[in-house]
């Protein structure tokens, strides 16, 4: 599955993990304290990572 | 047409005054001697669709109160000195956040539960110094019905004009005194609405002071969508704390009451001109010392009657003045010495002032006065 | 796909000042969702809190916003949705400040059933001032202030509210956000006093200090300890120890709502 672009708001990631942890396809991985995206074409569009962001710094978009 | 007259008692004509002034909101609790407002409403607001509403306890009506105001409406609670103990966070709220509104106090003794049903003017201090942090404040103390219907007014009036709680003070003697009252008509007694705002909802910032020292209130409900906060905060309403900003918005709010003390201030001088002592009384008191004024005349003393209505700020002014031209000011107040000290401070040592109180629930009695007045001249 | 969160924030207040990890965002996340999924106007929209972390909640949001004194969002929103009914309230708090401080605001408007939604973020602490115990720290948990374990029992917030007679009481985590703004929206649509309870985390203050490693672990405790009520029908007592239930836990569409009730006041006294 494909056709998502993951969206990182850097100014407002905490770098908690949350996304990393609760991303069932082990699309993310965390760079120290900020969230990155090395896997987005596993990505199956769940939205677990934006909805528990409690940041408001992930955004899963329909490419 | 002549005036509508009716036998009042000083709580039924304060919640008629509020009703004068376009109130259609009360928050209260229940609280010996100012029930009678809160009764007095409740059977009237809802004819006029306004909201009449017993909360809780009394911090639960002063929020209940700011929270009615920021929708717009003119609001009101009536308390006691305990019940103002308890809203004295949210007074300062009020202050801060400059939200209108008005807090009748109808005094007993105290501290504590102190005698609830007995006449008191102990918290004259608390009107100005009750709550925490710097902070300008008005405080009316009418002494007559008459008078507790028009300071209601204009406590609604100045609540509006200057954006900020105003207290109204009289004590239990006036508060269940019955007297004759006329009704002013309609348009005879000033009735201040709320400035505005003069923006659109999208450049509106609730406390930009570009134009003013008080800025426009906008109604939540309205076009206007604004935050409201007890934290220090910029002209936009959100906290900061920027220490220039701080300092401004704080001074201001200080010196809108203070710059515009010619329009707050009221008092009325009887027998002052040529007087050797001047007697400095408020509300029910005062009504004792104009009796002792006219007693002592009689035996040949010059005395005189100084009777602030705005007792806050202090009249600062005229009391000086009185302080250089009289030997005497004697502060009479049911109280251990409160105002007293304000009296003090301002007469910087120009003439003799000395205080006469009483707390036993007893009124400040006329012979008691004239005795003071003997004693110190 | 991406959920336009930004148009309900105002603009440049984020980030918020929340920890990394806390899940107080999550719950605005839901409450947005809610506010649009309702169509609330939010120039008629008032959101009312008190004081504390969850209490910052209403400045990041674009409405009549009302940041009130500690534990008085209850009594301040009284007043709005009294003098203007017309008007959409949401409250929004701690467990702190609305439990402790204000809790004789939260059981009155529950008990007048006056229609708001109250949000309320139980993270089990006072997490502004340092993690001091409330009253819904977990006997024997650890707080800055009791450090030989909490003597205290704890309040149930939802079966508080439903004693005190909120007529819509229902409860979710931050770990089930979905179930945050549907929950909410159900609370917005009732007609009465709504408690939406949300089970939150504080990782800094709470969680440090009892056992919890990480953000992770406590998000992982809020999965595991939450039991929806139909599926806690066919639980033993002994399964369901140490779990909380969540989901829609009561409702009565019965009972007056204030407004209307104070409305009839308003016709009897004009004689109608």
């Amino acid at each position: 599955m494909s056709g998502a672009r993951l969206e990182i708001i850097e100014r407002n990631c905490k770098g908690c993990s949350i996304c990393v942890e609760f991303c069932p396809k082990n699309v993310l991985e965390m760079d120290v304290f900020l969230v990155t995206v090395p896997r987005p074409e596993d990505c199956i569009k769940c939205m677990q990572c934006e909805l528990l962001c409690p940041d408001f710094a992930i955004k899963v978009h329909d490419e | 047409m002549a005036k509508k007259v009716a036998l009042l008692q000083g709580n039924e004509a304060c919640a008629q005054g509020a009703l004068y002034a376009g109130c259609t909101f009360f928050g209260g609790y229940p609280i010996t001697p100012s029930t009678e407002v809160a009764e007095v409403l409740s059977v009237e607001l809802p004819k006029i669709g306004g909201k009449f509403i017993q909360m809780e306890d009394e911090i639960a009506a002063m929020a209940s109160v700011i929270g009615a105001s920021l929708t717009g409406a003119k609001a009101i609670t009536a308390t006691s000195g305990p019940g103002v103990s308890l809203k004295q966070e949210l007074i300062g709220y009020a202050c801060i956040a400059e939200v209108p509104c008005v807090i009748i106090n109808v005094m007993r003794g105290g501290p504590s539960t102190g005698m609830p049903t007995g006449p008191g003017q102990s918290d004259v201090m608390q009107a100005m110094w009750g709550t925490h942090g710097d902070h300008a404040a008005i405080a009316l103390v009418p002494d007559s019905c008459q008078e507790i219907f028009s300071e209601t007014v204009r406590a609604f009036n100045l609540a509006e004009k200057y954006r900020m709680p105003v207290q109204v003070l009289y004590d239990e003697i006036v508060g269940h005194m019955r007297e004759r009252i006329e009704f002013p008509e309609p348009g005879e007694l000033e009735v201040f609405d709320r400035e505005a705002p003069g923006v659109g909802p999208e450049d509106y910032k609730p406390y930009d002071s570009t134009k003013g020292q008080v800025p426009p209130l906008a109604a939540f409900g309205s076009e206007y969508k604004y935050h409201v906060t007890g934290l220090n905060k910029a002209d936009d309403g959100f906290p900061t704390t920027k220490a220039s900003l701080v300092d401004a918005e704080e001074r201001r709010q200080i010196d809108k009451v203070l710059d515009n003390i010619a329009d707050i201030e009221s008092y009325e001088e009887y027998l002052t001109e040529d007087a050797d002592v001047v007697i400095w009384a408020y509300g029910s008191t005062s009504r004792s010392a104009r009796y002792a004024v006219n007693e002592l005349r009689k035996e040949g003393i010059k005395a005189g009657l100084f009777r602030p209505i705005t007792l806050w700020p202090f009249p600062e002014k005229r009391t000086a003045e009185l302080a250089k031209q009289a030997k005497a000011i004697v502060v009479a107040e049911m109280n251990l010495g409160q105002m007293v000290l304000e009296v003090e401070r301002v007469a910087k040592g120009n003439c003799v002032v000395v205080h006469e109180g009483r707390v036993d629930g007893d009124p400040l009695n006329p012979g008691q006065i004239m005795t003071k007045v003997k004693e110190v001249l | 796909m991406a959920y336009d969160y930004e148009k309900s924030i105002r603009p440049g207040k984020l980030p918020h000042i929340w920890c990394p990890g806390c899940g107080h965002g999550i719950v605005m996340k839901g409450l947005i969702r809610a506010m649009d999924t309702c169509e609330l106007d939010r120039k008629n929209t008032a959101i009312v809190s008190g004081i504390g972390c969850a209490s910052r909640l209403p400045g990041y949001l674009d409405a009549c916003t009302l940041h009130t004194a500690h534990g008085r969002a209850a009594a301040f929103a009284t007043g709005v949705k009294m003098a203007k009914p017309e008007m959409n309230v949401i409250c929004c708090g701690g467990d702190g400040d609305g439990t402790a401080i204000g809790g004789n605001h939260f059981i009155h408007a529950c008990r007048r059933n006056i229609d708001m939604t109250y949000v309320l973020m139980n993270n089990y602490i006072y997490g502004m001032t340092g993690g001091q115990f409330s009253p819904c720290t977990p006997t024997g948990d650890l707080a800055s202030t009791t450090p030989y374990g909490n003597p205290d029992p704890i309040f149930d917030i939802s079966k508080l509210a439903i004693g005190a007679g909120a007529t819509f009481v229902a409860r979710t985590t931050a770990a089930h956000p979905r179930e945050i703004d549907k929950l909410i929206v159900k609370g917005i649509q009732h007609k009465g006093m709504a408690i939406i309870e949300v089970i939150d985390d504080c990782p800094t203050t709470y969680g440090r200090r009892n056992k919890f490693r990480s953000v992770i672990d406590m998000m992982k405790r809020l999965k595991a300890e939450a039991v929806p009520i139909k599926a806690a029908a066919k639980m033993t007592a002994e399964q369901l120890e140490g779990k909380f239930l969540t989901g829609v836990l009561f409702e009565d569409t019965e009972k007056p709502e204030y407004t209307a009730q104070y409305a009839n006041v308003i016709k009897k006294a004009q004689g109608a």
